[in-house]
């Protein structure tokens, strides 16, 4: 019957396109594409809703198994050796720091931290495919793409103490780094708004006469469902930027996972959708990312932008203000840091190359562990800046009313100051 | 013949007073009092607001190769025709259409001063800038501070056309400086005209904070005026003085000014008293040593702005003069506002600080 008819229509069709040939109008419903200025599509005659099942997931790629091993020897980065055990050394500072600045919180030494556990393996991999000249615009948790570029143990300890060595004057929470020197932009704790502004800068860049510069915007799977994440994949679509967005998809935001955050296949299918080159690759895997940044930054460059998910797992706690127990098993995470722990993935691989022993390991390990334990009882020592840093840069000049509110504290703590902790701070 | 003739002029009478009572409906509610002083030396040409500040964009893009012009319906002049024939003159890359997104485009022009552009983005009306609320009071406004310098988005200034129009209701009329003014670190100036909006805005631009410069959209066909033809600026910060008296201190911005310049018209005419008229023009930092150095002249301080009462800026003056000029003042300060709802469609005659509602107003301060 469907056959019949269809050969029935078939004739009709031979008919039909036999007019047109004779015909000086063309017939619009012949045309493949409908004409609606909106969509470049054709029509149908059946209805199809499509969902997250129309589509197959969008794959991960890897390049080590979580032996460390090299699956295919093709895609295996030519890194020299250098910067391969820079990038571990890396990781591994990171995770040193980590834990002690963790442990230095739970006793109340510094107010507030956030841990790297289970994604430094997208930091290295991504910072290390980068140019030192590329804009970084992160969320809170890239602090090995900080330390990667150069920053030191010693300004990020100085940060978390708002010490008089912070750059950032101690204005901020700890975590909020920031470093001009190293095309750092100073991170903000609204979630995504860094998004649009990245792409804003990707812009500016794209203006520049010879630009060889991209933008690197970091943010996580729960910030990507912030308008502004929109917005950032929308204008550096249509307006065609140079930036590479990279989103950290680690399963949880705070203690939402990730079923709760959304249900299409993951951030990674939204890329298409907005005209972004997009693909998905293991986090855990720091060569594979370093790969897929490395070829995502060639496209950026001729302003071809582009959205990266990078797949991994929030190993530690969301901050020092939560128990990620309370909301997921113990096995769980434990399951994570041993089978797809990036550390040890891409110390397997170093040893497999000769780069990387145990005696290396324990010697760096404890020289990095005494390191950030001195930095940390320095930066401790070290005083807060001057109070007077309150109501500075507020503007670029100080303003009347801000110059009258700085006489009155002055006038204040003449008469008050033994209720203020005065000798923790510079004095005139 | 005569009733036929007697007839239709009654009707064409009719419709006259039917088009009169459409128009007043319709129409200002105030009379534009063009500035007749020259702010700088050289040639100056016939401009309405509108065309002062595509002429200010204008040599902005012309001077400055970093800078861009953005945001929704821009490139074809912009809805208001503010940038009009911009993009035909520096081209699509520099004057550009945004994606419908207002979040975004306070978000991307902060990017773009970040990475050292200057950038001119444009909010369609003040109305819809609360979807870039965010943006503009946790990012712009602390960028400089919490990077502890490093970092600033000082070359960004976001214009947005504000305040009343006759028929704007409840998303085209709004005046929304206030909601602006509680966050440090972002400049909020209002032009009066044609003028002042060349000056300013070239200010706003080239200033190293970021800027909100707020056009009230109704000035922008009616405020005609001989500007200079070229760059200069006004400083931001700085009230100007607009009429001299020894009776009351008027104090408004935007549209408000040319209002209670009739006022003090009136007061002159009904009351025998001399005012004086502050445009304040800057929200933030507002100038309180004009306005305090003008009521202790006074005694007294009238207050008038188109945004509601509760916690309009009105507020903020009334409070640092009562502070300032405590010893000073013969009355109670002032304030005529707009009244604590929604901005209202017909009922708008009925909503605005009008000069009458000025006018009781001035005259119980008189009295008092």
């Amino acid at each position: 019957m469907a056959l019949k008819s269809s050969v029935s229509l078939f004739r009709l069709n031979r008919i039909k396109q036999a007019i047109r040939l004779v015909s000086t109008k063309s017939n619009p419903e012949l045309s493949h594409n409908a004409e609606f200025p909106g969509a470049k599509a054709p029509y149908v005659s059946e209805i199809k809703f499509l969902n997250e099942f129309s589509y197959d997931p969008i794959p991960i790629y890897r390049v080590i198994d979580n032996n460390g091993e090299v699956i295919d020897p093709r895609e295996e980065p030519k890194i020299d050796n250098e910067t391969l055990v820079n990038m571990y050394k890396t990781m591994t500072q990171l995770n040193q720091m980590d834990k002690i600045l963790y442990e230095s919180q739970r006793q109340g030494r510094i107010s507030f931290y956030m841990t790297n556990y289970g994604e430094e393996g997208i930091h290295v991999g991504s910072a290390a495919a980068l140019s030192l000249t590329d804009l970084v615009f992160a969320q809170y948790r890239e602090v090995g793409v900080f330390l990667f570029r150069g920053m030191t143990i010693t300004e990020l300890v100085n940060q978390c103490y708002g010490n008089h060595e912070d750059p950032g004057k101690g204005r901020q929470m700890p975590v909020h780094y920031g470093s001009k020197q190293r095309n750092i932009v100073t991170l903000s704790s609204p979630l995504a708004t860094q998004m649009p502004q990245a792409v804003g800068a990707a812009y500016a860049f794209k203006r520049t006469p010879d630009n060889d510069r991209c933008v690197v915007c970091y943010f996580g799977d729960g910030a990507a469902s912030e308008g502004d994440a929109h917005a950032a994949f929308n204008f550096a679509g249509t307006l065609e930027c140079p930036v590479i967005m990279i989103c950290r998809n680690n399963g949880y935001a705070i203690a939402t996972p990730t079923r709760e955050q959304y249900r299409g296949d993951g951030i990674a299918s939204r890329g298409p959708a907005f005209g972004l080159n997009t693909v998905r690759v293991d986090g855990t895997d720091p060569l594979a990312v370093y790969n897929v940044v490395q070829r995502a930054r060639t496209l950026a460059v001729k302003n071809k932008p582009v959205l990266i998910e990078a797949m991994s797992y929030r190993v530690g706690h969301h901050s020092t203000s939560d128990d990620s127990s309370a909301y997921r098993p113990v096995e769980e995470i434990k399951q994570w840091m041993q089978e797809h722990n990036p550390i040890h993935k891409f110390r397997l691989y170093l040893e497999r190359k000769g780069l990387w022993d145990n005696e290396a390991e324990n010697t760096y390990t404890k020289d990095i562990r005494n390191f950030v334990v001195r930095t940390m009882q320095d930066a401790e020592k070290k005083k807060k800046p001057h109070w007077k840093e309150m109501l500075e840069d507020v503007y670029y000049d100080m303003p009347p009313n801000l110059q009258k509110q700085t006489q009155q504290m002055e006038k204040h703590l003449k008469k008050y100051k033994e209720h203020y902790p005065m000798d923790q701070y510079l004095s005139d | 013949m005569t009733t036929f003739i007697t007839k239709k002029v009654l009707n064409l009478n009719k419709f006259i007073n039917h088009v009169y009572n459409s128009s007043k409906r319709l129409s200002s509610h105030f009379i534009y009092h063009p500035d007749n002083e020259k702010p700088v030396e050289g040639n100056t040409t016939k401009m309405n607001m509108m065309q002062a500040i595509n002429n200010a964009m204008d040599i902005t893009l012309k001077n400055d190769p970093t800078a861009v012009l953005f945001g929704e319906d821009v490139g074809f002049g912009g809805v208001f025709r503010c940038a009009l024939g911009l993009q035909e003159k520096y081209g699509r890359d520099r004057v550009f259409n945004t994606p419908l997104c207002e979040q975004g485009i306070a978000g991307f022009g902060i990017g773009m001063a970040t990475a050292g552009a200057t950038a001119i983005a444009e909010i369609q009306f003040a109305d819809y800038i609360f979807p870039a609320f965010d943006q503009l009071v946790n990012e712009a406004a602390k960028y400089r501070y919490r990077s502890g310098g490093q970092f600033s988005c000082g070359a960004l200034t976001v214009r947005s056309p504000c305040g009343a129009v006759g028929h704007g209701a409840l998303y085209h009329s709004q005046s929304p400086e206030a909601f602006f003014a509680h966050a440090p670190g972002i400049k909020i100036v209002v032009p009066r005209g044609a003028i002042t909006a060349k000056g300013l805005l070239l200010s706003c631009i080239q200033d190293r904070d970021p800027c909100l410069f707020l056009e009230p959209k109704i000035l922008y066909r009616s405020a005609t005026e001989e500007v200079p033809v070229d760059s200069y600026t006004l400083p931001i910060g700085k009230a100007q003085i607009l009429r001299e008296g020894d009776a009351a201190t008027l104090v408004a911005w935007g549209t408000q000014v040319h209002v209670l310049l009739e006022v003090s018209q009136l007061a002159r005419e009904q009351l025998g008293v001399r005012c004086e008229v502050i445009d304040l023009m800057s929200i933030a930092p507002w100038d309180a040593e004009t306005v305090c150095n003008s009521v202790k002249k006074t005694g007294r301080l009238l207050i008038a702005h188109e945004a509601p009462l509760t916690s309009g800026f009105g507020a903020e003056i009334a409070a640092t003069v009562q502070e300032e000029c405590f010893l000073h003042l013969e009355a109670p300060v002032a304030r005529v506002a707009g009244w604590d709802a929604p901005f209202p469609h017909v009922f708008e005659p009925f909503y605005l600080p009008d000069k009458w509602r000025c006018l009781e107003a001035l005259a119980q301060l008189v009295k008092y």
